[in-house]
């Protein structure tokens, strides 16, 4: 069980932390509402939560929501460039249907 | 699949709901536009990684526009197309403008706003600024990735409201939603996060390109108010690019230079300037049209030395601002510098001896008005806690109306927060009185005659009574971007009469709606390459997604001419990714998605039994 993530997402986590000023790390999990039943959630996270399960990867903390966590297990988070614009990427394997602009997703 | 951004605890966005909200800084010499990413505050680049557009516009014959570097590099071949710092025509007369013989344009002395004739037709400065504003809009899509729900653009302290005005019919021209306009000085201070820190007297220095401001600002209880605000609208950074100039030519002993010659050298002493923010000495070097070349060595002691009477004009602004206000130095609690000149170290030291404390610099100077107005862009579009109090702006010049000998009676003083309503009652003059002339004024002195006239108009319909009888209210409402409107009502009779005053330098609503269908070609345009970048992305992402696909399970579930035939598709469409051709695009990307239907269904189907393989239907959860 783990979600990691690209040395190059990582880099930029740290980056948006340190300007940032305070948060333990990020937050991935999902929730359910948009065209495909399910969304992700990807915040800054200011504390652990009871039932957080947490990873480290490339020296960034990532902690997850227990009821969460079997819908993004595996997930690699990547960092990319399109054209202009730039953000986080989900790769995630438990996907099986998404809507066109992949912000909501089926298991 | 979309790009996903960081949001503060409890924010997230739902699908296909965030809202994209931007900050824009409308500069006499340079544009920027920023917004909040990963709850940040970035100022968005071009594709070339430039922060800065220069604010520089050029009227082609054919219609079409170049706006920034394009049209800068090309300013002296084609100066009366090329509009430059048309920020200080906005919303000004003809007779309002100094020194117009000295400029290049052909103006057109229109009602309310002067105009400029180009090659492509007679534009309005709001026409020129829109396409200054076209440029960030399409930069901040491209970046973001949609439609942006609206954008905070900022104006200099001192701007009337007829300059407000016609700063916020440009981005309505410009096809963009204003949410606010903001004081620059205030965004300045909001990047600073002054807004959230402790109360207290701010002073924002803002040295730009051509002009010097200087505003004190009180903050207390989450309102910002311009106490002063002074200034020298003839002084900036290429005052001090002409002073080396000035020194190269007397240096090596030059005189009347071409056109093409002097730009090489203020290029060349701009260099110089920024070279020396960092190194004690620089080397100058040009080869003139003669073929005249010139190497000279420029230290920054002699650079400062005759630099000096520039930065003390600076002075004696801030003397000023500091007096209007009531305010000693030792008052001011924080010094934040604005505009790429005060890099200056010169400048800096000035500053710091001034104000007895050394002013904030560890934002880029050049950015920081526009990362304030995107953060208070996020907040408007509602991206951002209940908790946090939104900022108020105060207006900046009282608003009155003209009573009788010309005197002008203040109905809402400088300085009220906004939004704001006032009403006053007035009354009829003459026995018998039925119409009464309202006039608009802005401004702090007493006779009509020195303030600024914004709007005219009448009263009618007031029943016959004696002098004095008629009870008639006035009532001025101050929207949030510091524009006004004014009705007029009688009360006694329950005439009423209520009117809508435009001030008279800002466009009418014709004139806008004209601008907008003469802008319709390039909107044309103008969606013909939005579609084509629609395309683009779609076509990268079903590329990716097929190529992954053919590398987990091609082999496996197709045979070689299957993939074969996959392939050449793929290959087609990579092909007509390097036109611009979107119907034939379009059409390559329906022919990939044909060809992999099979295919698609062959991988579900793997996964589906994948799935299912060893556990009875009951165990799963569904």
């Amino acid at each position: 069980m783990a979600i990691t993530l690209t040395e190059n997402a990582a880099k930029h986590v740290r980056n948006f932390l340190a300007k940032r000023g305070k948060g333990i790390g990020l937050r991935v999990g999902v929730r359910t509402s948009g065209c495909s039943g399910m969304s992700y959630k990807l915040e800054y996270a200011d504390e652990a939560g009871g039932d957080d399960i947490q990873f480290v990867s490339c020296g960034v903390t990532v902690l997850v929501d227990s009821k969460s966590l079997p819908y993004v297990d595996g997930m690699i988070l990547d960092y990319t460039r399109e054209g202009l614009n730039e953000g986080f990427k989900f790769n995630n394997p438990n996907v099986k249907n998404e809507c066109g602009c992949g912000e909501s997703f089926s298991v | 699949m979309a790009l996903l951004q960081i949001s503060e605890p409890g924010l997230s966005p739902a699908p296909h709901e965030h809202r994209l909200a931007v900050g824009i800084d409308l500069g006499t010499t340079n544009s920027l536009v920023a917004t909040v990413r990963n709850g940040i505050s970035v100022v968005l680049n071009d594709e070339n990684g430039r922060a800065l557009l220069p604010s520089v516009v050029r009227y082609l014959a054919d219609g079409s526009t170049r706006v920034g570097e394009a049209a800068q590099t090309v300013q002296s071949e084609d100066p009366a197309n090329t509009i430059i710092s048309v920020k200080r025509f906005m919303g000004r007369g003809l007779s309002d403008i100094g020194g117009v013989n000295g400029l290049p344009y052909r103006f057109v002395d229109a009602p309310g706003m002067v105009q400029l004739r180009t090659v492509a037709g007679v534009k309005s400065p709001v026409e020129v600024s829109a396409e200054i504003l076209k440029v960030l809009r399409a930069r901040a899509e491209a970046a973001l990735g949609g439609s942006l729900t609206g954008a905070v653009i900022t104006v200099p302290a001192y701007f009337d409201d007829a300059q407000r005005q016609a700063t916020k019919d440009a981005a309505k021209l410009a096809g963009l939603n204003v949410l606010r306009l903001l004081n620059e000085p205030t965004a300045a201070a909001i990047a600073y996060g002054l807004d959230n820190a402790a109360e207290g007297l701010y002073a924002v220095y803002d040295l730009g390109g051509g002009t010097f401001d200087i505003s004190i600002l009180k903050l207390s209880r989450g309102v910002f108010e311009v106490l002063a605000a002074n200034g020298n609208s003839a002084l900036g950074g290429d005052d001090f690019d002409h002073r080396i100039y000035c020194w190269l030519l007397e240096k090596n002993g030059l005189s009347a230079l071409g056109a093409s010659d002097t730009r090489l050298l203020l290029t060349r002493a701009r260099a110089a300037k920024e070279e020396l923010t960092e190194h004690a000495e620089t080397r100058v070097t040009a080869i003139l049209q003669s073929g005249e070349a010139i190497d000279t060595v420029l230290a920054r002691q002699d650079f400062h030395d005759m630099s000096q009477n520039l930065v003390a004009r600076t002075l004696q602004p801030m003397r000023r601002a500091l007096r209007d206000a009531g305010l000693k130095v030792e008052d001011i609690k924080g010094v934040v510098m604005v505009g790429g000149a005060t890099r200056m170290p010169q400048v800096q030291r000035a500053v710091a001896e001034f104000f007895g404390q050394a002013p904030l610099t560890n934002l880029d100077p050049d950015k920081v008005v526009a990362l304030g107005a995107a953060i208070q862009a996020n907040v408007l579009a509602g991206n951002r806690g209940g908790d946090d109090w939104l900022l108020l702006d105060v207006i900046p010049l009282s608003l009155g109306i003209e009573t009788m000998g010309g005197l002008s009676e203040k109905i809402i003083p400088r300085n009220s927060t906004i939004p704001t309503a006032r009403a006053q009652d007035f009354t009829t003059f003459r026995d018998g009185q039925t119409a009464m002339s309202i006039h608009v004024v802005q401004g702090e002195r007493e006779l009509v005659s020195d303030c600024r006239s914004l709007a005219k108009f009448e009263l009618r319909g007031i029943p016959p009574m004696v002098a004095g009888a008629a009870r008639i209210r006035i009532t001025f409402q101050v929207d949030a971007d510091g524009l006004l409107n004014v009705s007029a009502r009688e009360l006694g009779s329950g005439v009423e009469a209520a009117i809508t005053v435009k001030p008279s330098y800002g466009l009418s609503d014709t004139e806008i709606t004209r601008m907008l269908q003469d802008s319709s070609q390039y909107a044309q345009d103008d969606m013909q390459l939005r579609t084509l970048r629609e395309h683009q992305v779609e076509a990268r992402q079903l590329l990716e997604a097929v190529q992954n696909a053919l590398e987990q399970d091609g082999t496996e579930l197709l045979d070689e001419t299957e993939q074969t035939r996959i392939r050449g598709s793929m290959d087609e469409l990579r092909a007509l990714l390097q036109t611009d051709d979107h119907h034939a695009i379009k059409r390559a990307i329906t022919r990939l998605n044909d060809a992999t239907t099979a295919f698609a269904q062959a991988r579900m189907d793997k996964s589906v039994s994948r799935a299912l393989g060893g556990r009875k239907l009951t165990d799963l959860e569904i």
